[in-house]
């Protein structure tokens, strides 16, 4: 307790949390990062736990942002902020803004299907639909009115040649998706959400339920989609934040305490709470 | 680098860190050798304009040596790299530590060279040390080709010269004393031309280092301080 005492004193003097992580850009001190996601003063509570504390972030476009720390720290609650999936949740009270593309996602007139439509989410289990592969990544399609028969396939084809499972499934498109190994699903799944060409893509622990070599291909895509999307990964294997991130994030009991380019972040971090995270003396 | 597979990991971002940091270390490993022939030539022509370019381009050589640190400190960091990754970073740090030596060498060579300039009558002098110049120039580039293609063969093959390079270094100081002993009025010459064949001689064991980190790099054994060739017959 003593520990959590001095972390707690810590926490009260810094001012870290805001960091601009386009600021950050090496020497120039220039906005060289073209900003996707703007996060602004954002408290969050479940009933009386204060899950968010005051979150301020810029998370920029088709670059991966990677949300790091230790289990319950406001991560995956900060990450399901971007596409209202709290919304869901009762006794829960939102207070600050989200803007995306200068839009914010908590006004009232935006409709949430069609935010989901522009933020996509895949989490930690790969959920398929007890339907075939195709069905799977045609899914989103569907529901936005597509009927061409040519265009599905066209779509289909495009978005799991996206998620790197093109080659493994394009003579089993109507298997059901079921019979996939797990890294498989998760592909598919992502497949899916990119099926609907999102600006956004937000992953929630994506691999941690698979082997190391299908977490390999996943972190790979990874690197590939950012050339179309801003992904943002919510993670707690820390080396996964170091591989596949541009930007890291380091959160702590709701608030975020360390926000920087991911090579700075885990070569030499400002603040004494990332360094012990980072190097496993607390968490 | 094909027997140790650099481009084969599933990250292909990680292929490309590793190749660009192999081929930057040869690229330092050219312009060190560069440094080092022009050094030699100054010495040997008394050219004090080379030599001070040499002194000029020193800076170059530890720039690169920073910027390939940083660059292995990133991959440690964040690529955690484990097995024949993990050799090779290792290697390439200690390399590079040895090729700024070489290079710092080459400088002292080059000052040594401006100091002469002028003094036709040294010029008996550093025929002497031409050979052991030759000799070790071919030291380094034989230790940057075993690296280059992880030529372990090779590696012990340029290992085992330095011997002969010491062997020619002693004699070599034999004979300057004996300079000395017949004219001392060319001592101060002949301890510049001493201090030129020690660096000299100091860059074949920087290159021996660079050979056995190929060894360490591709054999996974660690050869220092050990009769390399013997460790090998093992």
């Amino acid at each position: 307790m003593n520990h959590e005492r001095v972390l707690m004193a810590d926490m009260e003097t810094n001012t870290a949390g805001n960091i601009d992580p386009s600021l950050l850009n090496e020497s120039t001190g220039e906005h060289t990062e073209d900003i996707c996601l703007k996060v602004e003063g954002l408290d969050l509570y479940y009933g009386d736990t204060h899950a968010l504390d005051n979150i301020n972030m810029l998370i920029p476009r088709q670059r991966v942002t990677a949300f790091i720390g230790p289990s319950g720290c406001g991560k995956s609650t900060l990450l399901r902020c971007f596409n209202r999936m709290n919304d869901l949740v009762d006794n829960v009270r939102i207070s600050g803004t989200i803007l995306l593309d200068e839009m914010d996602i908590y006004a009232s007139s935006v409709q949430v299907a069609q935010l989901r439509q522009r933020i996509g989410m895949v989490f930690q289990k790969p959920n398929p639909f007890p339907k075939s592969i195709y069905e799977n990544v045609a899914y989103g399609l569907r529901l936005q009115g597509v009927k061409s028969r040519r265009r599905l396939d066209e779509i289909v084809e495009k978005a799991l040649r996206g998620a790197a499972l093109w080659d493994e499934v394009k003579d089993r498109l109507h298997d059901n998706a079921l019979g996939m190994s797990g890294g498989q699903q998760q592909r598919l799944v992502i497949a899916r959400a990119i099926a609907v060409e999102p600006e956004v893509l937000l992953l929630d622990e994506p691999a941690s339920a698979l082997d190391p070599i299908s977490t390999l291909k996943i972190e790979e895509l990874i690197d590939e989609l950012k050339e179309k999307y801003t992904i943002v990964i919510v993670t707690h294997n820390m080396q996964q934040a170091a591989r596949v991130s541009d930007y890291t994030a380091f959160m702590y009991m709701g608030r975020l305490i360390e926000h920087g380019s991911t090579n700075t972040m885990f070569t030499n971090p400002s603040e004494k709470m990332t360094e012990d995270y980072i190097t496993g003396r607390y968490g | 680098m094909d027997n140790l597979h650099i481009d084969q990991h599933i990250s292909r971002r990680y292929n490309e860190e590793l190749e660009d940091i192999r081929n930057r270390v040869l690229a330092m490993g050219g312009l060190v050798e560069q440094q080092l022939q022009d050094a030699m030539e100054a010495l040997e022509k008394r050219d004090g304009r080379l030599a001070a370019r040499v002194i000029e381009n020193d800076y170059q050589v530890n720039a690169m040596e920073v910027s390939i640190d940083e660059e292995c400190n990133t991959v440690l960091a964040r690529r955690q790299p484990a097995a024949s990754d993990l050799r090779l970073i290792v290697a390439v740090i200690k390399t590079i530590t040895d090729l700024e030596r070489i290079g710092d060498e080459a400088e002292r060579i080059a000052r040594m060279a401006s100091r002469m300039v002028g003094e036709e009558h040294a010029a008996r002098l550093f025929t002497q040390i031409r050979n052991l110049g030759h000799h070790v120039r071919g030291m380094v580039h034989g230790a940057l080709d075993a690296f280059a293609h992880l030529d372990t063969e090779k590696a012990v093959k340029i290992w085992s010269e330095d011997r002969l390079v010491d062997e020619e270094y002693d004699s070599l100081m034999r004979e300057l004393m004996t300079f000395m002993m017949e004219d001392p009025r060319s001592i101060p010459n002949i301890l510049q031309a001493m201090f030129a064949a020690r660096a000299i001689e100091r860059i074949g064991d920087r290159a021996t280092n660079i050979c056995e980190y190929v060894i360490y790099l591709v054999r996974g054994k660690d050869v220092r301080h050990t009769r390399v060739d013997q460790q090998l017959q093992e």
